[in-house]
């Protein structure tokens, strides 16, 4: 539209740098230096209960009798079944895990939206097994000035011996990564058996291979880069963050300007708490300076919070220039502005609602759990033919029944039909005479299905289209209910 | 969030951001970013490259007018289908002799073979039999509904076997069922007032409404004429496969025209004979499942 602009140009800008050409960007690679604090303490504590729970829980038992497995979770591929303790899932059953999914999807947003990623700083299993990874490193390579100074090194027999130890340990931890994982597929104590005699199914063996490759790159040597490039959430994030969420501050109002311990105590006035010792940034798993605001890059791990008030202390300043806190109070802070209480801060609106939602789907989920039926019955009228007409003028009906038995021992079901006068039931696999009712037998922990016959005499008969009641009723006693179908007949 | 700035790196022109370059390419004002990938991206996608290339060396890949490319692994999905086929065929191989072998009045008794000869039937009529009897099994006019209990030629598993492996009025097969009724009307072997009345009197055996009268007189008709085949009381014989005229099934219509027509005309209705066309096994399992249908004997 020539002579109108919709938007008005933005004022002129300086011209930016122009870039040195390159798209593409060599990897800087991160050295982390040890930490003590805190925080590391946390991580430690987080780190051993998440892979405890990961390697352990194949493990535990779980008494379901004799026509079900053992093995307290469990997700059985073949038999398409779920375990997990008391809880059984069937597939048709699947919205279960759905809801758990969307529970974990808004607990992700309710804890970003308070104190920032601590899914990504402290449980991430990226965040636990690199962590775990870098410790082995330590041990053997030595801290960060030992690591670049290794690295530099021309290679060596001492240099080889350390990088092979290294691997050796990584690629141990990575295949016993990869097994605990297939352990959840399969009755764990069978197929470890089963791998160490080789004839455990190749699947057994291609996915421990497979997350051993994954373990090992993600960890040893991918790292950062898998939060940096590789996964979608710290993108998500930025909408879930804002003024009231807690996140890992550098307060720079109080750092600058940054200069030595010595310059200050010359000049008190100038210079602010920071004395760019870089101990932040070398304990930085990402490599990121956290003095320059919050970063795509920053996994909020807080081992810098840990690192800065370690120096802090030696000097006796006051702690937490990096400290957890949320950017509005960082400004309260900065103005001398007394701060709202933490509480207020955390019990926030949005928190709130997240929270809510977040509890109502739970409760939802566990009002449906407990009020599952113990059996099921589904009938599906058959289409084709739709009806028959027999010898003698009755009208007869097939349906498909499938009969659900959700406890683990084989059951009877009694299946009667009513709402016809005179309707008979017959199973024409088994020949018996029509009556009315039938005793099926259903497998434990299982479905049966029969095609069963209905017939009715032509004179209880008054439309095309009746409805019929199909009730079953477990012969043990325990649980009956009732499903109506369809019945059809000739048009007259 | 103006704050919070969570991307990678900040717009350059930004206070107090130099940012990360541009690639020095500029439209109408508009600079193009330049946020480097790693280097190690750029690596994996000239790998899959590599490995599209191997693909298509290894594995057919290329249509070309002549047929496509086949791959020097010599690998292909219809071979795959042909291992899979036979190795089912293996896994089935207990049950086919089982089904082979047993005496076929014995079928219903062994649950296990049965239920693998109602599968096995159930595919093989929706291959040989549904073009006539429909693929429910429920017939048409002229061809008969299986599902029901009235039978022609006998429905328990001996006689349902044979109507399948000779099959009904094919010439050329000695032990195929054959019969004849007479076209009464067409052949001039009754009068049309006869045909008149032995149609009220089948009514009236079947319980339709019918002309009393009519049919009082059609009944020395019809013992005259039809009882030697479709029995005195109108109940058919299987031995000449004569239908019931008594019950609710009419293979050709039970009303008045249909009835008269039968009469005046006469239908004879052929099936083929199976045996030597179908396998002893495949005509077996095609027995269990019509018997299976629900009018089994």
């Amino acid at each position: 539209m020539p002579g109108k602009t919709l938007l008005k140009p933005a004022p002129a800008a300086p011209p930016p740098p122009a870039g040195d050409g390159s798209l593409y960007k060599k990897r800087v690679k991160v050295h982390p230096k040890s930490v003590e604090g805190p925080f590391r303490r946390f991580k430690w504590i987080v780190l051993f209960l998440t892979l405890g729970v990961y390697y352990i829980t194949p493990w535990l038992r779980w008494d379901r009798g004799e026509f079900s497995p053992d093995q307290a979770v469990l997700v059985d591929l073949a038999n398409r079944r779920f375990y997990f303790g008391p809880i059984e899932i069937w597939p048709q059953e699947f919205y279960y895990v759905a809801g758990l999914l969307i529970m974990a999807g808004l607990g992700l947003f309710l804890i970003t939206t308070t104190v920032g990623r601590a899914w990504c700083g402290y449980a991430c299993p990226q965040t636990v097994w690199t962590d775990l990874y870098m410790q082995v490193e330590r041990w053997i390579e030595g801290d960060r000035n030992a690591r670049m100074r290794l690295d530099a090194a021309p290679m060596s027999a001492g240099k080889f011996a350390k990088r092979f130890s290294k691997h050796a340990v990584w690629l141990l931890i990575a295949v016993v990564t990869g097994g605990a994982w297939v352990f959840y597929f399969a009755d764990a104590p069978t197929l470890l058996k089963q791998l160490l005699d080789g004839s455990a199914p190749f699947v057994a063996y291609g996915s421990i291979a497979l997350l051993t490759f994954t373990t090992w790159s993600l960890a040893g040597l991918m790292r950062e880069q898998v939060c940096t490039y590789m996964c979608p959430w710290p993108r998500i994030q930025s909408a879930m963050l804002d003024e009231d969420s807690f996140i890992v501050t550098y307060k720079g109002w109080r750092g600058e300007q940054r200069g030595s311990a010595k310059a200050k105590l010359a000049q008190p006035d100038s210079f602010g708490d920071c004395v760019d010792c870089m101990a932040c940034v070398n304990v930085c798993p990402t490599g990121i300076d956290i003095r320059n605001g919050p970063q795509l890059e920053c996994i909020t791990c807080a081992l810098c919070i840990d690192a800065c008030n370690d120096v802090m202390a030696k000097l006796g300043r006051a702690p937490d220039l990096i400290g957890y806190t949320t950017l509005k109070r960082d400004e309260a802070e900065s103005k001398g502005q007394p701060l709202e209480p933490m509480w207020k801060t955390l019990l926030r609106p949005r928190a709130l609602v997240y929270f809510a939602v977040w509890a109502a789907i739970g409760i939802f989920m566990l009002v449906l759990l407990a009020g599952r039926s113990q059996m099921d019955i589904s009938i599906l009228q058959e289409r084709n033919p739709i009806y028959v007409q027999l010898s003698d003028g009755d009208i007869r009906n097939s349906y498909t029944v499938k009969l659900l038995n959700k406890q683990g021992r084989p059951r009877e079901f009694q299946l009667s039909v009513s709402g016809l006068e005179g309707a008979l039931l017959s199973n024409p696999v088994t020949g018996e005479e029509p009556a009315k009712s039938l005793r099926l037998p259903v497998r434990a922990d299982g479905v049966d299905s029969y095609r069963l016959q209905v017939r009715v005499p032509l004179r209880s008969i008054e439309a095309e289209q009746s409805e019929i009641r199909f009730e079953v009723q477990a012969v043990d006693g325990d649980g009956d209910l009732m499903k109506t179908a369809r019945f059809t007949a000739p048009a007259r | 969030m103006s704050k919070i700035d969570t991307q990678q790196n900040a717009h350059p022109s930004g206070p107090g951001n130099a940012g990360p370059g541009t690639t020095g390419h500029e439209w109408d004002g508009i600079q193009e970013l330049n946020n480097p990938l790693p280097r190690w991206w750029l690596w994996i996608f000239y790998a899959t490259i590599v490995f599209a290339a191997v693909w298509v060396v290894l594995y057919p890949a290329i249509p070309l007018p002549g047929g496509n490319t086949q791959g020097t692994l010599g690998y292909s999905s219809r071979a795959d289908v042909e291992q899979q086929m036979q190795a089912l065929d293996a896994q089935r191989d207990a049950a086919l002799k089982g089904i082979e072998a047993i005496a076929i009045e014995d079928l219903g008794k062994d649950p296990k073979l049965l239920q693998a000869a109602i599968e096995g039937g159930r595919s093989a009529f929706k291959v040989h039999c549904v073009q006539c009897h429909g693929s429910g099994a429920a017939g048409s006019t002229g061809y008969p509904n299986l599902n029901d209990d009235d039978w022609m030629w006998g429905g328990d598993y001996a006689s349902i076997y044979r109507t399948i492996q000779h099959g009904i009025r094919q010439p050329g097969d000695d032990e195929t069922h054959q019969s004849v009724m007479p076209a009464f009307g067409k052949d001039g072997l009754l009068q049309p007032a006869e045909i008149a009345s032995v149609t009220e009197y089948v009514l009236a055996i079947s319980g339709q409404e019918h002309d009393r009268a009519l049919a009082a007189r059609g009944a020395p008709v019809f013992e005259q004429q039809c009882a030697s085949c479709h029995g005195a009381d109108g109940k058919g014989m299987r031995e000449f496969g004569s239908p019931n005229l008594t019950d609710a099934i009419w293979l050709y219509g039970g009303d008045r025209a249909s009835i008269h027509n039968t009469v005046f005309y006469a239908h004879a209705g052929v099936m083929p004979s199976w045996k030597g066309r179908l396998s002893d096994a495949t005509i077996r399992k095609l027995t269990a499942y019509v018997h299976s249908l629900g009018g089994g004997e």
